[in-house]
């Protein structure tokens, strides 16, 4: 074949020899369509309370409603039809996990880089503080977070923040202390190239790769999250309902036999889930020199 | 004139990469008498240690032995079960490597480690074997050996560290022992000490060695015969004197050349032009050609080794005095 | 050595008081502080009366003096809703989370390690990859719905374990735990497998990357060229090479598995700290979670403080003084 050879055609052909991962990047892209065009393929809008009867609530996959159309997943305890509900739930939690993974990104980026850029009192500070946090599990932090702030989407994009920021701080740490302490930068510094010029020309693109595998593995985390908080009743208002809230709402019916609400709202969560971190581990594997043959 | 304690014939070791085969050894041939030192020179990336590795059949995936036969007294090693050929791994054949930091267990002291290696092929009573392990360590100068035995490695110093690992490395006497670089990472003082003593080592247990090295002088100071790899084939071999006095192939000469020693005070080094070529993308023909300021059309095609009075090159248009033109 | 061991007592000591100020602030401070002593129905006298005594009419300073020193005699307040000491509510929970945490963590690290070494050794092989794939999706798959699914499975469809609940327990030393009884062990497979789940693929990841990464170091080539066989070459060598990091991690995992038995215990009603920590949250008993932020917290320095002196019981290099 002839083309250029740029280094992200170079890491597209190595990336498109993992048929695993190119399905999964397949089902991401999928996803997200889903989540956008969700008003235009869903057979009904769940968030519309008039469209909603609870003679179809909790009714089997296949079960024909009051609106006339096939449940083809069947219906919640509000008698929303399920893969209506799904669509819309799968907006939310990308959104929320977007939101949450781009925030942290940029707030953990800079306090990494300004520790690594910075030195002395300001990097000490900031690192312990971090490092104090990353042994802190993310999902209690989140907890006590939503339990002190109340619920609804930015307190819950903040706990999210609050407790992911520290991973993006760290790595992006690591990357831009290492590049620091190259005699190249030392000789910028020294012309003298002005700091910001330093900061975004030099550290910024050394954290790059690594951040991008961060930010790839804590969407998903940040998703899962928030399903998690969500399941435990500690998530968004039940009005609009995430992946998470509904497997939640379903919980209770399962003892009896009703499957489906939960697990069909989980099928789509977890193919969610499991794509973002294949294709993460795939990208981290290409970025890895030491793996490399 | 009796069987070599080690004789290698047209070895090839081959790595099946991802970017394609990477032919590290191919087609190495050499022998070894008993006692005898032999120095394998060459740059790094020539195949120098891939060749010490497919010796003691401990090439790592995706690397095979894919031709060629190696004879350690008589036996032949490239067809051997993995047990068989273990067995034979530490007893008959033992390799030394360049970083003593890296190659002892940093969490197991020097006796637990020496008693690992002992029990690897024999049935040692723990004194035994201590007394052994003390007795060895003697040998390889390091002082009040039975107390050190107690010791982890990182209460030594790193020259301390090799002589260590030589110590483990000669516990039963191996007919054959690859040495790659073992003096690299150590002070230059340092370097002659463990340098001669190898040899005296050598001499009083009849122990041949191989010699890894990038550094010619290093070696000639050592070797009794020379071999000179480049891109993964020896292009010169013979008696050390012979060979630094009178060499044979362009690359050789370039090599004795670039030696300090031979340059004239206040001149500057002579180079090699060129850089090893990538053994991905080998030219068709002579691998030095491109860098060789003697080649020619002929070169276009491989040179066979000549041999010629215990000595062999492999080149159409050889250098130095009494050079013939084979062909 | 003892240096050694001053030295990190002081660090855990110097993390605490950090973590009681975080806790301190963040709860008192952001929170109205009012609201975690004082039941929200309690009237105007109380309130006014609980303002005086707790001294929240003076600086933060003196406040956050009080708070430490009724800290530091044990006192953490009492419950709204169950109407005792927090302490006392706390310790009669803390011994199901911990049996729970224990066995999971216990067995997953044993099964992961032993899984993951055999996959860092035989990377190519097809039972190494199913290995990995199992621990991507324990990676991944959050751990509430794991347990809703072997719920779905177990309990309900096919009837073999119990969906809840402690099961039978037997009085030791006071404390009644599930594991003797074999109803009470029944009751704990289902949780103890969820809770393990994510902590096995992390052990797998840990294990395999360390075995990878040792398999090819110099120590290995060399005990190779010895002669060494390939399980002396495990059991000896790498074995004790990485047991350095799986240790950091087993220590580091004990702690967040705490935490994550939060989820756990309320799907299973495990009636432990963690399903009491969620039901608190629910019903706004504020003491109840400040006492449980701190208790995670000394545990966590606890369990850190205790990971360190483990190191200097294994590795010769921190016994010895060689690294700091």
């Amino acid at each position: 074949m002839i083309g250029k050879s740029t280094p992200l055609t170079r890491f597209w052909a190595e990336y498109r020899e993992n048929k695993i991962a190119v399905l999964a990047l397949v089902v991401v892209v999928l996803m997200i369509l889903l989540a956008l065009f969700a008003a235009l393929i869903s057979p009904q809008n769940p968030y519309d309370l008039a469209n909603l009867s609870l003679i179809d609530a909790r009714r089997p996959p296949g079960f024909v409603g009051s609106g006339g159309y096939t449940h083809v997943l069947g219906t919640d305890p509000q008698g929303r039809d399920l893969l209506s509900a799904i669509f819309y739930g799968l907006r939310i939690s990308i959104q929320i996990g977007l939101a949450a993974g781009f925030v942290s990104l940029t707030i953990g980026t800079t306090l990494g880089i300004l520790a690594a850029y910075l030195g002395g009192r300001i990097e000490s500070l900031i690192m312990r503080l971090v490092d104090l946090q990353l042994s802190f599990p993310a999902i209690l932090l989140a907890l006590v977070i939503v339990a002190l702030l109340g619920q609804g989407k930015t307190q819950l994009i903040g706990a999210l923040v609050a407790a992911q920021y520290a991973y993006f701080a760290r790595t992006a740490y690591g990357a831009a202390k290492a590049e620091r302490g190259k005699d190249y930068i030392e000789a910028a510094l020294a012309i003298p190239l002005s700091g910001r010029l330093v900061v975004m020309r030099h550290l910024l693109p050394n954290c790059t790769p690594p951040l991008i595998v961060v930010a790839t593995v804590q969407i998903a985390n940040s998703i899962s999250l928030e399903a998690t908080l969500s399941f435990l009743g500690l998530g968004l208002p039940v009005t609009e309902p995430s992946l998470g809230m509904l497997i939640s709402n379903g919980f209770p019916y399962m003892m009896s036999g009703r499957y489906w609400i939960s697990v069909y709202p989980g099928v789509a969560l977890i193919i969610l889930i499991v794509a973002i971190n294949i294709v993460g581990d795939q990208v981290r594997d290409q970025f890895n020199p030491r793996l490399r043959r | 004139m009796t069987e070599p304690v080690l004789f290698v014939d047209n070895l090839k070791t081959h790595f099946f990469t991802r970017a394609g085969v990477v032919k590290a050894v191919d087609g190495v041939s050499f022998e070894l008498a008993k006692g005898e030192i032999m120095g394998l020179v060459g740059e790094s990336g020539s195949g120098k240690t891939v060749t010490g590795f497919s010796l003691l059949g401990l090439v790592d995936a995706p690397g095979r032995i894919v031709e060629g036969s190696v004879r350690l007294n008589g036996t032949e090693l490239t067809t051997l079960s993995g047990a068989a050929l273990r067995s034979r791994r530490g007893r008959e054949i033992s390799m030394i490597f360049q970083d003593p930091i890296a190659t002892l267990n940093p969490m197991l002291t020097i006796g637990q480690q020496m008693k690992m290696a002992i029990d690897a092929h024999e049935r040692l009573s723990d004194r035994a074997a201590k007394a052994r392990s003390a007795e060895m360590l003697t040998q390889v100068g390091i002082p009040s050996a039975a107390a050190r035995l107690r010791a982890y490695p990182h209460e030594f110093s790193g020259g301390m560290r090799q002589r260590v690992a030589i110590a483990i490395a000669l516990l039963h006497r191996p007919s054959v022992i690859v040495a790659d670089e073992p003096t690299t990472a150590l002070d230059v003082s340092i370097q002659a000490q463990i340098l001669y003593q190898m040899r005296d080592l050598a001499a009083e247990t009849g122990t041949a060695m191989i010699w890894i090295s990038h550094d010619l002088a290093v070696v000639s100071s050592l070797a009794s015969k020379l071999a000179v790899m480049y891109a993964g084939r020896i292009v010169e071999q013979g008696p050390t004197a012979t060979l630094l006095r009178d060499p044979r192939h362009p690359y050789t000469a370039g090599l004795i050349a670039s030696l300090p020693a031979t340059a004239k005070p206040g001149t500057p080094l002579t180079q090699i032009p060129g850089t090893t070529p990538s053994l991905l993308s080998l030219p068709p023909g002579c691998p030095f050609a491109p860098r060789c300021a003697n080649s020619a059309d002929a070169c276009n095609e491989d040179p066979q080794m000549t041999v010629k009075d215990q000595r062999g090159w492999r080149c159409f248009n050889p250098v130095g005095r009494n050079a013939e033109v084979s062909a | 050595m003892l240096g050694f061991i001053i030295q990190r007592f002081i660090q855990a000591v110097l993390v605490m008081a950090v973590m009681s100020v975080i806790v301190f602030f963040g709860v008192y401070a952001i929170g109205n502080p009012i609201d975690i002593v004082i039941p929200p129905d309690a009237t105007q006298e109380i309130r006014a009366e609980a303002i005086r005594r707790l001294g929240l009419d003076r600086p933060l300073y003196e406040q956050y003096y009080y708070f430490i020193t009724n800290l530091l005699q044990g006192d953490l307040g009492r419950s709204f809703v169950y109407n005792m000491p927090v302490l006392e509510l706390i310790g009669g929970r803390l011994p199901a989370t911990l049996e729970l945490v224990l066995i999971s963590v216990i067995s997953a690290t044993f099964l992961g390690v032993s899984l993951g070494i055999y996959a860092g050794y035989r990377p190519d092989s097809w039972v190494s990859k199913t290995i990995m794939a199992v621990s991507v999706l324990g990676f991944s798959v959050p751990s509430f719905w794991v347990g809703l699914i072997l719920i779905l499975f177990f309990a309900v469809n096919l009837g073999w374990l119990p969906a809840g609940g402690r099961g039978e327990t037997v009085e030791i030393w006071g404390v009644a735990w599930s594991f003797p009884t074999l109803n009470g062990l029944s009751h704990i497979v289902l949780p103890a497998i969820n809770l393990a789940l994510f902590k096995l693929a992390m052990m797998i990841r840990l294990a395999r990357a360390g075995t990878r990464e040792i398999m090819l170091t110099d120590t290995i080539k060399f005990a190779r060229a010895a002669g060494l066989s390939e399980s002396t070459i495990l059991r000896r060598h790498l074995l004790k090479l990485i047991s350095i990091p799986i240790i950091t991690v087993f220590g580091l995992e004990l702690g967040s598995t705490l935490a994550f038995a939060v989820v756990t215990e309320t799907i299973f009603s495990w009636p432990g700290v963690g399903k009491l920590i969620i039901d608190s949250i629910g019903v706004l008993d504020r003491p109840v979670m400040v006492a449980y932020l701190i208790l995670v917290a000394f545990l966590f320095v606890s369990i850190n403080f205790v990971i360190d002196l483990l190191f200097a019981l294994i590795d010769p290099r921190v016994r010895q003084g060689a690294v700091a």
